[in-house]
Order: structure tokens, then C-alpha cells, then sequence
């Protein structure tokens, strides 16, 4: 994890170029934005839910600790064994370790972002484990061997036809264009490796801390046989995934849901409260849940930026992001993108690693509005900007603390901004056309190459109100 | 035409015309007193104003970004109200400024007071003047651009539609996806140039789809990003601040 160097500008550059990306994008966002509005508007609560969200995941946060020790004492007495990770490593060895103690030979996983966080897949492969992913969209990933572009839609930057040339590839079947024959493929795949896995891992969606109970909200089927078929069960959660009571859950599964994937409700949500019992046909002998921290309390420590926590990883900043539609999910660089991955990244990785990410929005605010626990997104981008400004290892530059020195002891007084403005106004002459500025040198190129600038006015607005303010008064 | 509303009389408004406006757009700042005037309002510039420091804080720049908003608070500091044709830089002192300021109690003290009376000049207008035709007159087809912080920080969205649907001679026409933005984001338009440009094609899509001539807004930062690429690009479509609209046709 330490080697992570996010470039924004390089990763969007490659993205903007690539059509196939670009239709990918388009098809799959516009889609999903009226099937989100639609699931909102037709739910007269939502607004009224949002904030009972928002309002819950306040207090647990602010209250942590006894959530998660109180999650604790409940998944044991259920039968489960709990597991702390202080850090990526930390939850990689302690799976691998469960993996080892057990002699397992195969893992099926069902989607989990905390996974993708650790490189679970990386550790276990390298262990000599076979790991296989069993929602679609990830397999599809892990076939590609690429990683998500995106927290609910991970192969969202793929076509249809890269998916069907794909399968051809690895999978040799013939080129199939359906859908629906592309789905019975994998299936038919993943059949045979759920029954012969000896450990299923999954991610949690909510961990209910009065019951001990986690649960998995997902439409394929696949994380409930994850969790149900194989000996052992391992779920992984960062912290900031519990919440206080069962009664929580509907507050949450609605407005998750709505905002997911537009449904009202998933078709499967699983509740997992400890292992098999005596009782039970189905489950496994062992359940583990691994909760890690990887950074997350860093933040919690961060009064201005805490609410970052919050997220319930819905995926709707991204649908509803214009960057984001643009440039896709993998120009942020790394396991979470979009406006969430702009504020949760530089925050979990170190601000050194991922300084561009705070600047790569327009700030124009779309996510703020559709976040189903109101994460003022937009107002912790802008801690993040002041934080990397004054970060000694990738802060601002001496030249353009200069520039902006400048600018400010030009904004402070007015006769030097008169003067300034005066200046300007002869400067631009040369590069005059039609009275607009169509080609200026660096830095206002960056500007200037697709798009006109408008001429500095030859009569300010504050020299023409001397004689409009005579005229009138 | 001269309309004298009699519930302006005794409104004074100091304008907040912005840096932009000031400098790159005087005709919008010009036509922003007109329509004032007009309504028979009683018009003040303070001549010391500069910048608000919203490019400071956007970028980064906390400290910079302070210094301009205390020189903005205390030049602002008399009664009456602040209009500005901006829905931007009203979010900035609005709502940013408390931000900025948010463990400075004194400060904030300042910022509320200045805060509640400091207004974007369409919603002004409708919710403060409480008017809705105000004289003006275009024969055009007309559509209108949502500016973010003026709908998302601000919430103004029926004050300017209802203002220029009674301009005499418009015909309005809703664009789709009027409310998505146009990719100048401040700074933003500049540090990732290419993808402000690709989130601004769609935008521009969008005006030409709707086959209007004219396209008005309330910001001259998403005016200079839509209007920059309309006259790159040859597009017979007049890009307008909303005072100039309502300025027209006397």
C-alpha cells in the first residue's frame, strides 16, 4: 500500500481519450440516474429518512468505541469469533492465518470493498490459495484482472461486447452478446467453486451492535451462498460499520437501497448472526468477523472532516458526479472513487499519496444532494485542499504561494488593482481577436486552448459608476 | 419604461459587483443598477470592494482567503442590503465565510449579521422586491443555466426562470439537464483544463438541443466557461448574465 502515487491528471487524461470508456460511462450513468430519481422521488420519507441516517450515524460515530465493543461481546456470544486489524496487513495475516488453521485450499468472496482495500486477493493468491470473485461485475474484474471501477457497478467502465471478448478469452466460449448468456456462463462457473470452497469471505454492509448481527444486501444470490456453503466464514468490515440497534436497519436498508441500485428493496438481504447451529441445515462451523481500522480512526480524529465515515458506500456521488462520469472510476487511482474516493483516499492513504484528488472536482455540490447520509462532500474537499496547501511534502510550490501572495496584495488594495486592471488591459492587445483572448501563452493556455477568454473591459464597471451614478443621481 | 415599485423606495442596496464583473463584464454590473434603479431602489458601490477570497479558499489558501473576507466584512459593514450578480460569491460570503471563520466567535458574529442581508440579484428581486416583470423587454428563445452554488448552496432555481418568462418578447424554453454543471469549478477549469472542457460539451449539447438563441445564467464564471466555448466553436448562441437581460428592451 505504500507505494500508491495517485496521478489524476495522467489517469484522466488516458480515460478522456478512450471512447470505448466513454460510451461505457454514458450508457451505464444516464441510465442509472433516472432509475435513482426515480426510486427517490416516488418515496415521500426519503428526505425525512436521510436525516434519521444522518442523525444515527452521528451519534455511533461520536460513540464508537462502546458500539464496537458492545458488536463485540454480541457476535461472541452468537458463537462468533471477532477479530481486531489495526491495519491492512494486519487483517491480511489474520485471514490467511484463519485460511491456514483450516487447510483451505479455495476461497469464494462475495463483493467487499474492504477486501479490495487490504488486497485480500494478493495475500491469499500468494499463499498458494485459489480465490475466486462471485458477484458478476467482480469476476468479470478478476478475470480482467483490473480492479473496480466502481463500489456497486465494479466492470461499470466495460461494454457489453468487452465483457463477451473477454470470456472468449479467458473462459473460451464461444462470443456471446447476450446478457443473459453471458450470466449463465458465469454461473455455471461459479457453481462448481462454491461447493468445492472450504472458506467463503464477504464484506458487511451494516453490523447491528445490540444483536452481533451483520448484514449483506446484494441481487445475484452469490453472497448468500458464500456465507452458507463453505466450512468457514470470514467477514471483514472497517469500523465505521456498525450501527447501534436492529431497529436501525430499515432507516438504512431504504435509503441504501433506493440509492444503490434504485430498487426499494435488494433481492436478497442477509442477516448473519454467528455461525451454524445445531438446529440450522445450512451454515458454516466457524464464523470470523474481522474488524479493521486501516486509517479510519485517523479521520474519526479529525473533528472537520469525520463525517467522511458516514459513508454507507451507496455509489450515488458517483452516478450523479460530472468528473466522474468523465473520467471513471479508475483515475482516482485507487480502491474507491468518484467524489467519496476524493475525500475517503487522500484521508485513509496519507494526503502526501494522493494530493491532486481534493482539487479533481468542480465543487458544484450534485453529490452533497443525493448522499443518503447528507456527507457534506463538497465542505471536505475544501479542508482537504487547505491541508494539502500547507502540507510540507506536496503543499504549494514557491511559486505559486508567490502567485497567490501576489494576488492577494493586489486584492488588498485598490489602487494597485486599479492599476493592475489598467495594465491587463494593455497586455492582452496582442493576443486580441474579435474582442476576446483566443490564444494566450502558459499558464492561461490551460485555458485559452478549447475555450475563448473574454477581454479585459477597457472602462472598469468602477470607472463607468462615477459617471452612471451622476447620470441617475 | 420607468417602474417605480413602492415598496423599493426606501430599500438601499450596495452593490457587490465582484471581481469579474468589474473588471472582465462591467456591462453586467452596469445593467444590475439599471434594473435597480429602475424598481427605484437606491443604489451604492462601495469603491474600496476587490475580491470576496473565494479563488483563495477554493484553492487551498485559508489564510489568504481570510484577509480578503475580514477587508470584504468591514467594507460592507454599513446597513442595507449587499446584491451582487453573482450566486457564486454570495455563497461565499453566505455561506463560506462562516466556514472560514468557523473557530473565530467574534468573526462569525460579524459574518452572521452581514450574512443575512447579502443576496444574489435574482432572488433579490423576486424575494426581497417582490417583483416579477420588471419592464424589460428581448425577442429571443431563451434558455436558462443553473450555476451550482446558486442552486445547490442557495437554492434559488424558480426566482431567476420566473423573472426572465416575464421578459416581454421571451420565449423560454427548459434545457435538459439544466441543473448539471458546466466543469469550470473555479480553479478547477484551468488545473484539469480536459475534463472541464469534456463535462462543458455536454452542457453545450444540451443549449444547442434545445434550439435556443440565447443562454442566461446568474454566474459569469459558468457564463465565461459556456460563452468561452459558444464563440470557440462558432455556435450562434448568446451567452447572457441575467441583469443584462432584464436591462434590455428601454
Amino acid at each position: 500500500m505504500e507505494d500508491i502515487k495517485v496521478n489524476f491528471e495522467k489517469n484522466s487524461a488516458t480515460a478522456l481519450k478512450d471512447q470505448n470508456l466513454q460510451r461505457a460511462l454514458n450508457n451505464a450513468i444516464n441510465q442509472f440516474r433516472n432509475v435513482r430519481s426515480r426510486a427517490v422521488r416516488e418515496f415521500e420519507e426519503w428526505e425525512h429518512l436521510r436525516a434519521s441516517a444522518r442523525k444515527i450515524k452521528e451519534w455511533t460515530i461520536e460513540h464508537l468505541d462502546d458500539y464496537l465493543e458492545m458488536l463485540e461481546a454480541n457476535v461472541i456470544k452468537a458463537g462468533g469469533t471477532v477479530h481486531w486489524a489495526s491495519d491492512a496487513k494486519e487483517a491480511c495475516e489474520i485471514i490467511l492465518d484463519i485460511a491456514k488453521k483450516h487447510n483451505v485450499k479455495s476461497v469464494v468472496k462475495s463483493k467487499s470493498m474492504a477486501t479490495e482495500e487490504i488486497e485480500l486477493n494478493h495475500s491469499l493468491e500468494g499463499a498458494g490459495i485459489k480465490v475466486v470473485e462471485t458477484d458478476l461485475g467482480e469476476y468479470i474484474i478478476q478475470l480482467a484482472n483490473e480492479r473496480p471501477s466502481h463500489i456497486i457497478a465494479p466492470a461499470i467502465h466495460k461494454t457489453r461486447d468487452d465483457i463477451s471478448k473477454l470470456f472468449v478469452e479467458k473462459l473460451h466460449t464461444p462470443y456471446y452478446n447476450e446478457p443473459e448468456q453471458l450470466t449463465k456462463i458465469a454461473r455455471e462457473k461459479l457453481r462448481s467453486e462454491f461447493l468445492n470452497a472450504d472458506m467463503g469471505v464477504s464484506g458487511v454492509n451494516f453490523a447491528v451492535a445490540e444483536t452481533g448481527t451483520i448484514v449483506i444486501v446484494e441481487n445475484e444470490g452469490n453472497a448468500r451462498l458464500t456465507t452458507t456453503v463453505p466450512r468457514v466464514h470470514v467477514a471483514l468490515m472497517g469500523i465505521e460499520k456498525v450501527i447501534p440497534r436492529f431497529e436501525d436497519l430499515p432507516t438504512f436498508l431504504n435509503v441504501l437501497i433506493r440509492s444503490a441500485t434504485g430498487q426499494k428493496l435488494s433481492t436478497y438481504v442477509s442477516f448473519i448472526t454467528g455461525p451454524k447451529r445445531n438446529s440450522d441445515v445450512d451454515g458454516p462451523d466457524e464464523f470470523h468477523l474481522v474488524i479493521m481500522d486501516n486509517g479510519r480512526s485517523k479521520i474519526l480524529s479529525h473533528e472537520e472532516t469525520r463525517e467522511s465515515l458516514y459513508c454507507i458506500r451507496c455509489g450515488a456521488c458517483l452516478y450523479i458526479c460530472p468528473v466522474y462520469k468523465k473520467v471513471g472510476g479508475h483515475s482516482y487511482g485507487w480502491v474507491y472513487p468518484g467524489p467519496i474516493g476524493a475525500i475517503i483516499t487522500p484521508q485513509l492513504l496519507g494526503i502526501d499519496k494522493a494530493p491532486e484528488l481534493p482539487f479533481a472536482s468542480s465543487l458544484c455540490g450534485a453529490c452533497k444532494d443525493v448522499c443518503p447520509v447528507k456527507i457534506d462532500i463538497p465542505k471536505v474537499l475544501l479542508e482537504l485542499r487547505s491541508r494539502v496547501i500547507s502540507d510540507r511534502r506536496v503543499g504549494a510550490g514557491f511559486l505559486q504561494r508567490f502567485a497567490v501572495k501576489l494576488w492577494r496584495f493586489t486584492m488588498e488594495n485598490k489602487r494597485i488593482y486599479n492599476f493592475a486592471s489598467q495594465l491587463s488591459y494593455f497586455v492582452q492587445k496582442p493576443w486580441m481577436r474579435h474582442g476576446r483572448l483566443t490564444s494566450l501563452p502558459f499558464p492561461f493556455s490551460r485555458w485559452t486552448k478549447k475555450r475563448d477568454f473574454p477581454a479585459v473591459a477597457k472602462t472598469s464597471f468602477r470607472k463607468q459608476w462615477k459617471e452612471i451614478k451622476d447620470l441617475e443621481g | 419604461m420607468y417602474i417605480l415599485n413602492e415598496a423599493s423606495k426606501k430599500i438601499k442596496v450596495s452593490l457587490f459587483v465582484t471581481c469579474l464583473v468589474d473588471i472582465l463584464f462591467p456591462q453586467v454590473g452596469v445593467s444590475m443598477f439599471k434594473v435597480l434603479k429602475r424598481l427605484g431602489v437606491e443604489v451604492d458601490f462601495p469603491e474600496e470592494q476587490t475580491c470576496c477570497g473565494q479563488p483563495a479558499f477554493n484553492s487551498g489558501f485559508r489564510q489568504d482567503a481570510k484577509v480578503l473576507a475580514k477587508r470584504f466584512l468591514s467594507i460592507f459593514s454599513e446597513d442595507g442590503f449587499i446584491v451582487s450578480p453573482s450566486g457564486s460569491c454570495t455563497t461565499m460570503v453566505r455561506v463560506f465565510y462562516k466556514e472560514l471563520f468557523h473557530d473565530d466567535q467574534k468573526m462569525l458574529e460579524m459574518v452572521d449579521l452581514l450574512s443575512t442581508r447579502t443576496y444574489e440579484f435574482s432572488e433579490f428581486l423576486v424575494n426581497v422586491l417582490k417583483v416579477g416583470d420588471v419592464g424589460a423587454s428581448y425577442k429571443g428563445k431563451v434558455t436558462y443555466h443553473d450555476s451550482c452554488h446558486a442552486l445547490r448552496e442557495l437554492r434559488i432555481q424558480d426566482e431567476p426562470r420566473k423573472l426572465i418568462k416575464l421578459v416581454k418578447g421571451v420565449e423560454f424554453i427548459e434545457m435538459k439537464l439544466s441543473d448539471v454543471c458546466c466543469g469550470f469549478g473555479g480553479t478547477f477549469s484551468v488545473k484539469f483544463p480536459d475534463v472541464s472542457v469534456s463535462i462543458l460539451d455536454e452542457k453545450i449539447e444540451s443549449i444547442i438541443e434545445s434550439g435556443a438563441d440565447t443562454l442566461v445564467s446568474t454566474d459569469m464564471g459558468c457564463l465565461m466557461q459556456i460563452g468561452g466555448a459558444l464563440t470557440r466553436r462558432n455556435i450562434p448562441v448568446k451567452a447572457m448574465h441575467i441583469a443584462e437581460l432584464l436591462a434590455s428592451g428601454q
